[in-house]
């Protein structure tokens, strides 16, 4: 892949700080990325659309209120990219999907919505899984995205676009949404920064739902500073949303820029370690603990018991939402109607277009839950499971009194190969295994790299875990531990994708 | 074996979905190992442990009862797969009989 331009490597603040002295404009800046995208994106498939015209439109009328003198917000003129899971009424809104292929939504999410007010400017849609579900865009009805660190891989999921435009500097920022990691477990495979906010600190309105008590929308970027700048102008109170949180957004944006560890209290969770995590992973989360000691930080191990219950709990959980949620796909108001030959009756018309919309994870997914919600069942599984939820978030209040946030691997491996596990569902599934008990909570956790595994020079995430409403302190430690990495190293670990920097060094 | 084909085809039919016989064949191994993995939630001790259905306690979430405008029908029915008069066009709900 090409060298990415000095515009499009600048991180999202340097941008902002650029564009403010005047240096450059947002026109300019969204064409960077705009060439960037039509350079690479054939070979890293990030985007299903891009915005083009409505984009550079968005960045002049921008570029006209800051020369009006008009007071902007921090992020103003910067390019961001958005999962496909956020209606937006001037770009189609697929979820990956075909039984959504050329939707064109009436109504803007509220997270768009605040995101053009700050005069954020949109320049696409990302790929994602199938309606957020899978762990790697393969299950995008619209063929996979690769992982920009190396072609052959995954760039996670389900915010796998999202991830891979940012990794690929075809945009500084983008958002995705976390149901059992898929901000933080492509944030991590890519080497980015990734954060699932507290469980009603982002509004789901506009957000086409997948498991409704579990849905989290949330930043992806390079840096810290710029993932709390985007925490920022995304989050707050959301009327439209009744499970928004009337809570002020938590001071991430300070947070973020005062990386202090000194006295805090991390806690290693004993059940995230072991067999199945990959020798690259453990070692760099391990020295990632040992430099948060050497900063100052208190670590203790800590048990989380039931720990290991929340991946069943969550397969539970996630499918009986999500197959009541996707019952709305009943090809009568809008998406895929097939098999309307005149004769046909509406529920013969609603299983034709479900069987031809539809992919194989979304089709499983349905069953499952149909199967944990039904008579005879729903006590052993559903309420099993919902049971198993209370005791994940027992073991969080109880880990919680005594330390302040919780640290383990973001997931059990590096980026796997495309095709690796397509096939084998619960293989795929074990890629959330450190994300889901947070999701289950509801409580905040961020991905921050921590280095490159050994065996096979692919990134690491670094979680870290706080308690509802406390999302600061995951920034306090994030921008701790990017900071002393990225002075050890010499430069930020995206540097050192294949194919962008190594052009770069080359002087190509 | 926690779950027949003849069983996944109820679902199927429960769930509005006309797999194809290839496909009953291949979800049923998947969900059987599926369902069997995720039943370890049986093995937790649960007696007396209430249900969270949430991760955010809220309860009676209200807002002012003010009337605000709604999407146009010419903006809905632009979505439509099927219109006609200004109303969605559907297939028939009822049989002959």
């Amino acid at each position: 892949m090409s060298a990415p331009n000095e515009l499009t490597t600048l991180t999202a603040a340097q941008m902002a700080a650029a564009m403010a002295a005047g240096e450059i404009s947002s026109a300019e800046l969204t064409r960077a990325h705009l060439d960037r995208i039509a350079a690479t994106d054939d070979q890293v498939h990030a985007f299903l659309h891009v915005a083009g015209d409505a984009a550079m439109a968005a960045a002049r009328a921008v570029d006209e209120r800051r020369a009006a003198g008009e007071p902007l917000g921090p992020l103003a003129g910067v390019p961001l990219a958005a999962k496909d899971v956020f209606t937006t009424v001037d770009m189609p809104t697929t979820c990956g999907s075909k039984i959504l292929a050329g939707w064109q939504p009436p109504y803007d999410a509220t997270v768009i919505d605040r995101l053009r007010a700050a005069g954020v400017v949109i320049v696409g849609k990302t790929n994602m899984d199938e309606f957020a579900m899978g762990s790697s865009t393969e299950n995008s009805a619209f063929g996979p995205s690769r992982n920009p660190w190396d072609l052959g891989r995954v760039p996670g999921g389900s915010s796998g676009g999202s991830a891979a435009a940012v990794a690929a500097f075809q945009a500084p920022l983008a958002i995705g949404t976390d149901t059992g990691g898929s901000i933080r477990q492509p944030a991590a495979v890519c080497g980015l920064v990734g954060v699932k906010p507290t469980y009603g600190g982002s509004s789901r309105y506009g957000v086409v739902a997948f498991a409704s008590s579990l849905d989290t929308p949330g930043p992806l970027t390079r840096t810290v500073l710029d993932a709390a700048l985007l925490h920022e102008a995304m989050s707050g109170h959301d009327p439209r949303d009744s499970t928004s949180l009337d809570a002020p957004v938590p001071p991430v944006v300070a947070a973020a820029r005062h990386g202090d560890v000194a006295g805090l209290r991390v806690g290693v969770v004993a059940e995230l370690s072991g067999e199945g995590y990959a020798p690259g992973v453990l070692s760099r989360f391990h020295e990632a603990v040992e430099l948060l000691e050497s900063l100052g930080a208190k670590v203790t191990e800590v048990s989380c018991p039931h720990f290991g219950y929340a991946l069943p709990a969550y397969y539970l959980i996630a499918p009986s939402e999500c197959s009541s949620n996707l019952a709305r796909f009943d090809a009568m108001r809008y998406g895929l109607r097939a098999g309307d030959d005149g004769t046909a009756s509406a529920e013969d018309v609603m299983s034709l277009t479900r069987q031809a919309g539809f992919g194989a994870e979304v089709k499983r997914r349905i069953m499952l839950g149909t199967y944990a919600l039904s008579s005879g069942y729903y006590d052993a599984y559903y309420g099993k499971a919902q049971q198993v939820r209370t005791l994940i978030a027992r073991d969080f209040s109880a880990a919680f009194d005594q330390v302040d946030v919780l640290v383990s691997p973001t997931t059990p491996t590096t980026a796997f190969p495309i095709g690796e596990r397509a096939d084998n569902p619960m293989a795929m599934y074990l890629a959330d295994l450190c994300t889901i008990p947070g999701n289950l909570a509801g409580n905040a956790a961020i991905s921050v790299p921590c280095g490159l595994a050994q065996e096979d020079g692919l990134p690491v995430g670094l979680q870290v875990m706080a308690p509802v409403l406390a999302d600061d302190r995951l920034y306090r430690v994030a921008a701790a531990v990017e900071a002393a990495l990225d002075q050890r190293r010499g430069h930020p670990l995206l540097a050192e994708a294949n194919g962008i920097t190594a052009d770069r060094e080359a002087g190509r | 074996m926690s779950i027949t084909r003849d069983e996944v085809a109820h679902l199927a039919r429960l769930s509005r979905l006309a797999l194809s016989d290839d496909e009953l064949d291949r979800f049923a191994g998947q969900l059987d190992v599926i369902i069997g993995a995720v039943a370890r939630v049986q093995e937790v001790a649960a007696a007396g442990i209430p249900p969270t259905t949430h991760a955010a306690e809220l309860a009676n979430v209200f807002r002012p009862d003010v009337v605000q405008p709604c999407l146009g029908a010419d903006v809905v029915l632009a979505q439509a797969p099927a219109a006609e008069q200004g109303r969605f066009r559907v297939p028939r709900i009822l049989t002959e009989d």
